[in-house]
């Protein structure tokens, strides 16, 4: 299989049993030419690294062969009879003979049209019923994801985990397939769920309880981001979720399980920092596990520094970055939620320092 | 003769250059119910509403044209999408495509006007209010700084979103509004086609000799009425829900925002064949003409276009292949919109069908035609792709689907219209277009067009989402976007080129008389333009081409009818 | 190539004598299939949300039978329907008195109505914010007694228009497509009535 410099991602062009080669050739090369435009897309749904993805890539290649043949078909007939019946000099002087139809010919341009509806309509539904009408197993990780705007928050209802921003799931072997099933709906309007090399997209709907699964069976971050346009910093809702060995997924969770770091012995400015934030509004809004910050309208902080992005992948997680953001959110997401915490130079300091040892 | 009110002392004949009082000509457009009046009026504020929408899509480019670019905020942009594309569909598709309905039906149908004048110029002032109220919002509220109130919630207004609670102000209710009234007068305009069309036809045009034109436009006013009422209808709802506390699409009174969703797009999908089937009804005169040769297959032709309507109110909900319908409900989803390939398929090899054999013209007028044909091969295999529901939980609401609806808006319903206005612009002024002129106009918006809308399914093949104001670098999106930046300025050069040669041959036309083409319907009997009363005595037809019978007596259509 | 009208040949035999519908009664059709899709949604929106109040009076405790009310609308498509067969007949006093009892009819509903409705909100405290019955319920019904309304307003013109003589014979077509409308109002009621009071509850 063709393999891209610098980085562990292949193209499958196997699978999928009643296509024919000649077509599947063909819509490969097309899926390869494009992998090979922008190998280093991380968000290629020509890439699938989980299951879901790669029926829908297998379906992709055969729709794109069976619609790349009848456009052969069609715009070359047309391309001829254009050349072919052009006006010549010759013919100034007469009109064609003219052609009013053909009963025969309509049925069987009716008819061919059917049987190519037919094949993909089967095909189709191959893979919807294979996607979303198979029980979930037993083995199964279950996370609550929970759509806001412009945040996502994940909860682990078989540990009472709860995170924000980054997602993070255990691989899955095919040979025991252990796949995670995200339960999802919406605090307020519309969202969608979309990591496209791990599958398609699912909305995430207030008042409604929508569920997809994916199963990556290679370590490693994939990319995404919300696919429903839900007000001012759509664009900034990025999706990112880690899928671990199931070692480090256990380690991971274990660490997100604890409550968050309280002792910051040598550490004047944490500590400090720690009084000023439960002393403030934030508490309203924002949740840090063993402290009496519940709040539940913002991302839970517990283990905030254990993350890699602020304002849900907009920037990488400095202490730069967080002082920037606990001081003007706008200045990084503009129309964020967040409302600027009006703190001063000394507060904001303080706090960042707290934060910054919330790992 | 003149329709308008006489005043003494003005010669209503002469025009303003020979002495005639410009605010009398004013008054006369004002207060006309002469189909062809309006109908150019509706054109004619559709084309500026055009030039506007595309300023909108060129800044929402240049934005996008760089990752994390700062050339408008997001606030800014999230307004030019929506604006961008509620004005295209109800102020430029709509209007235009009732323009050109207005002015020919009547014409085409042997008709002295339209069956309920002044309902027709009420439905296009209504409209065009509407239009103006929707731009209002740019200034209303807090001012042009900050584009006032204008709407921000997309052209398809999903619930929540619209809620108050997300959307406080009044940038929704100018959608609402906006809508809501440029609905009522697409409901008036329809009632009116449908009616001239069955009541108003002269004498011997029966309903199977009448010009595919006539037939998709009654379809298309047929689909009108039973399109745009489900948006109307939750558009009430919307507002009450804002304004008297309903809870239509209050999700925390257990509402469901998936139900706008279903009413949306019950209206939305059947919207865009109402923009579509007018573009065939063009393609359906035009390819015939400029090959030479009588339609191929016309009851195929009506029987396709009669099932693409009725169809069309079967498929909405591959809109909504990501939002958990259930399997079944996906599957039936997916099987509707395959199934409406096949007519529409039907209607493509017909046309190849009328090619085969004739004699192709390559002016102006057929090379849109021809461009519209391939394009609207294209765009028609990328929705078969999209039906298909797991390839479209992957390719929904990304710029894949953005690319497949511009190649049917542009591709296929812009083209056909330019051809159109090539075609009938010497019946409407008398004048021919400049065929140099069009040819440029033709090449710099076909390069224009393919270099954005090919290009542009590429990202949405590497994940990106539409209706983001910016993206992050690194995604591989950053190239194809500025492809598709550069193909915007050779389109709007093309347009540019097209607006010029309107007005240009206006003036400096070479004239046209009656029938340039050499054409079979009833339109190109008489004179260019045409007297306002369109037939001094009405006429009478024994076949489909009732011209092809005057011109070729030894071998008329009405032998083989 | 060129051919004006006039060389197109109109006084040759055709094959059938050529008559079109009435342009009101089309125009009116049209109309009708709009309000009706619109009156679809409604419909379904009501069907939607049956049972799916989180608080609040439901259907089966507040909603009582309009029977008078019913039987009065409908018996006015009856009246209606005698005064266009009496103008076509030319009978004027007949044509006015049928008027005149449809709109008697037509104003009764809407009182029932009203009646019910100040039950409704006075007593058992059901407005169009309570819950989403009576979301559904006011927007539905007050949508078909707009039309009521606006129908009531066109028959009292007529009403009007035929009391000071000025209606004759030649408008019978109009009245005729007035009174579709009507028909059409009637009909919008019984399938209210159907959804709301009989199945919803």
């Amino acid at each position: 299989m063709f393999l891209s410099p610098g980085r562990k991602k292949t193209v499958h062009c196997v699978g999928g049993s009643n296509s024919n080669w000649a077509l599947r050739a063909v819509a490969c090369s097309f899926a390869l030419l494009v992998n090979r435009i922008d190998a280093q897309s991380p968000t290629n749904i020509f890439a699938p690294a989980a299951t879901p993805a790669h029926s829908i890539f297998n379906l992709s290649m055969l729709v794109f062969g069976v619609t790349l043949v009848i456009f052969l078909v069609v715009a070359g007939l047309l391309l001829y009879a254009l050349i072919r019946y052009r006006h010549r000099p010759e013919n100034s002087n007469h009109e064609p003979a003219q052609i009013y139809g053909s009963n025969q010919i309509e049925l069987s341009w009716t008819v061919i049209p059917i049987l190519i509806v037919v094949v993909l309509f089967l095909s189709t539904t191959r893979v919807i019923l294979g996607t979303q009408a198979i029980p979930e197993p037993d083995s199964a990780m279950n996370v609550t994801v929970i759509g806001h705007q412009f945040w996502w928050e994940y909860r682990y209802p078989q540990s009472g985990v709860v995170t924000a921003n980054e997602l993070h799931i255990p691989t899955s072997d095919p040979a025991h397939p252990t796949p995670t099933y995200l339960t999802m709906s919406s605090a307020d309007v519309a969202h969608s769920f979309w990591v496209p090399r791990l599958a398609g997209k699912t909305d995430v709907i207030p008042n409604k309880i929508n569920t997809m699964w994916i199963d990556p069976a290679q370590a490693g971050l994939y990319l995404g981001q919300c696919a429903q346009y839900c007000g001012t910093q759509h664009a900034k809702m990025l999706l990112r979720v880690y899928a671990q060995s199931p070692a480090d997924f256990a380690a991971w969770i274990n660490q997100q399980e604890q409550p968050a770091v309280q002792d910051f012995a040598g550490n004047a400015a944490a500590a400090e920092g720690q009084v000023v934030f439960m002393r403030n509004a934030c508490i309203n809004c924002h949740a840090i596990k063993g402290t009496v910050a519940t709040g539940r309208f913002g991302p839970d902080l517990t283990h905030l520094a254990s993350r890699d992005t602020l304002a849900s992948g907009a920037v990488e997680n400095t202490a730069e970055n967080l002082r920037k953001w606990i001081d003007n959110p706008n200045s990084i997401k503009p129309g964020s939620l967040m409302p600027s915490m009006h703190l001063n130079n000394h507060d904001l300091d303080v706090i960042t320092a707290y934060l910054t040892q919330l790992r | 003769m003149s329709t308008t009110h006489v005043v003494d002392g003005i010669d209503e004949t002469l025009t303003p250059l020979q002495g005639r009082p410009p605010l009398n000509v004013v008054y006369e457009w004002l207060t006309t119910v002469d189909h062809k009046k309006i109908g150019l009026m509706y054109i004619a504020y559709a084309l500026i509403f055009l030039i506007v929408a595309g300023v909108e899509a060129t800044l929402m480019r240049i934005q996008l044209a760089i990752p994390n670019n700062h050339f408008v905020s997001p606030q800014v942009f999230n307004q030019l999408f929506t604006m961008h594309g509620t004005t295209m569909v109800f102020f430029v598709g709509m209007p235009i495509l009732f323009g050109f309905g207005n002015y020919l039906v009547p014409l085409m149908i042997g008709a002295r006007d339209m069956a309920f004048p002044r309902l027709n110029a009420f439905s296009f002032w209504i409209s065009a209010f509407a239009g103006v109220l929707l731009y209002f919002s740019y200034v209303g509220a807090s001012g042009l700084y900050a584009a006032g109130s204008a709407p921000d919630v997309g052209w398809f207004a999903y619930a929540p979103l619209t809620a108050k609670v997300f959307s406080p102000g009044h940038s929704t209710d100018y959608w609402t509004l906006a809508v809501f009234l440029s609905g009522i007068g697409s409901i008036g305009t329809a009632l009116n086609i449908v009616t001239t069309i069955i009541c108003m036809r002269c004498k011997g045009m029966k309903m199977s000799r009448m010009p595919l034109l006539v037939w998709l436009y009654l379809v298309m006013a047929s689909l009108v009425f039973v399109a745009v009422s489900p948006l109307t209808a939750a558009q009430i709802m919307l507002t009450f829900d804002r304004y008297i506390g309903s809870h239509f699409f209050d999700t925390q009174a257990g509402g469901s925002a998936v139900l706008w969703m279903h009413f949306f797009w019950i209206f939305g999908h059947p919207e865009v064949y109402v923009l579509v089937l007018p573009a065939f009804a063009f393609v359906n005169e035009i390819v015939p003409v400029f090959s030479r040769k009588a339609i191929f297959g016309y009851p195929a032709m009506v029987a396709a276009s009669v099932g693409i309507a009725f169809i069309s109110l079967s498929v909405w909900a591959h809109h909504m292949f990501t939002v958990g319908m259930g399997a079944a409900a996906n599957t039936f989803f997916v099987f509707a919109t395959m199934v409406i390939s096949v007519p529409t398929g039907i209607k493509i090899f017909n046309w190849l069908a009328t090619i085969w054999g004739g004699h192709v013209i390559f002016r102006t007028p057929m090379i849109f035609c021809v461009a519209f044909l391939f394009q609207f091969l294209v765009a028609g295999l990328t929705g078969i792709m999209l039906s298909v529901a797991p390839f479209d939980w992957q390719l929904g609401n990304s710029y894949f689907v953005v690319a497949h609806f511009h190649y049917v808006l542009v591709g296929a319903i812009l083209t056909a219209l330019f051809g159109a206005f090539y075609y009938w612009y010497p019946k409407i002024t008398g004048r021919m277009m400049s065929e140099t002129l069009g040819k440029w106009h033709f090449w710099l918006f076909i390069i224009g067009f393919h270099l954005t809308f090919d290009f542009m399914h590429v990202p949405g093949l590497l994940g990106m989402p539409r209706r983001i104001y910016t993206y992050e670098a690194g995604r591989g999106w950053e190239g194809w976007n500025i492809i598709v930046g550069i193909g915007a300025i050779f389109q709007a050069a093309g347009t540019l080129c097209f607006v010029y040669n309107l007005i240009e041959s206006y003036f400096k036309g070479k004239e046209a008389g009656p029938d340039p083409w050499d054409a079979w319907t009833l339109e190109w009997s008489t004179t260019s333009p045409p007297p306002d009363y369109n037939y001094a005595v009405l006429p009478a037809v024994r076949s489909r081409r009732p011209l092809w019978d005057l011109k070729h007596p030894d071998d008329p259509d009405s032998d083989y009818e | 190539m060129m051919r004006d009208a006039n060389a197109i040949p109109i006084d040759s035999p055709l094959e059938t004598p050529w008559t079109l519908p009435y342009r009101g009664t089309v125009g009116m059709v049209c109309l009708i299939v709009a309000e009706s899709a619109i009156f679809i949604i409604f419909v379904v929106a009501y069907i939607f949300y049956i049972g799916k109040s989180l608080t609040g009076p439901t259907p089966a405790q507040v909603l009582e039978l309009p029977i008078f009310g019913t039987v009065c609308l409908l018996s006015s498509s009856i009246t209606v329907h005698f005064a266009v067969a009496a103008l076509r007949k030319g009978k004027m006093t007949g044509c006015t008195g049928w008027l005149a009892g449809t709109v008697l009819l037509g104003s009764i509903f809407l009182i029932t109505t009203a009646r019910e409705w100040y039950h409704l909100i006075h007593d058992e405290g059901l407005t169009i914010q309570t819950n989403l019955f009576g979301t559904t319920y006011y927007s539905l019904v007050g949508l078909h007694a707009t039309h009521v309304v606006v129908g009531l307003i066109m028959l009292s013109l007529a009403l009007g228009f035929s009391l000071f003589g000025l209606v004759t014979e030649e408008h019978s077509e109009k009245l005729e497509t007035l009174s579709l409308y009507w028909h059409f109002v009637d009909a919008v009621w019984v399938v209210v009535f159907t959804v709301v009071y009989v199945l919803g509850r």
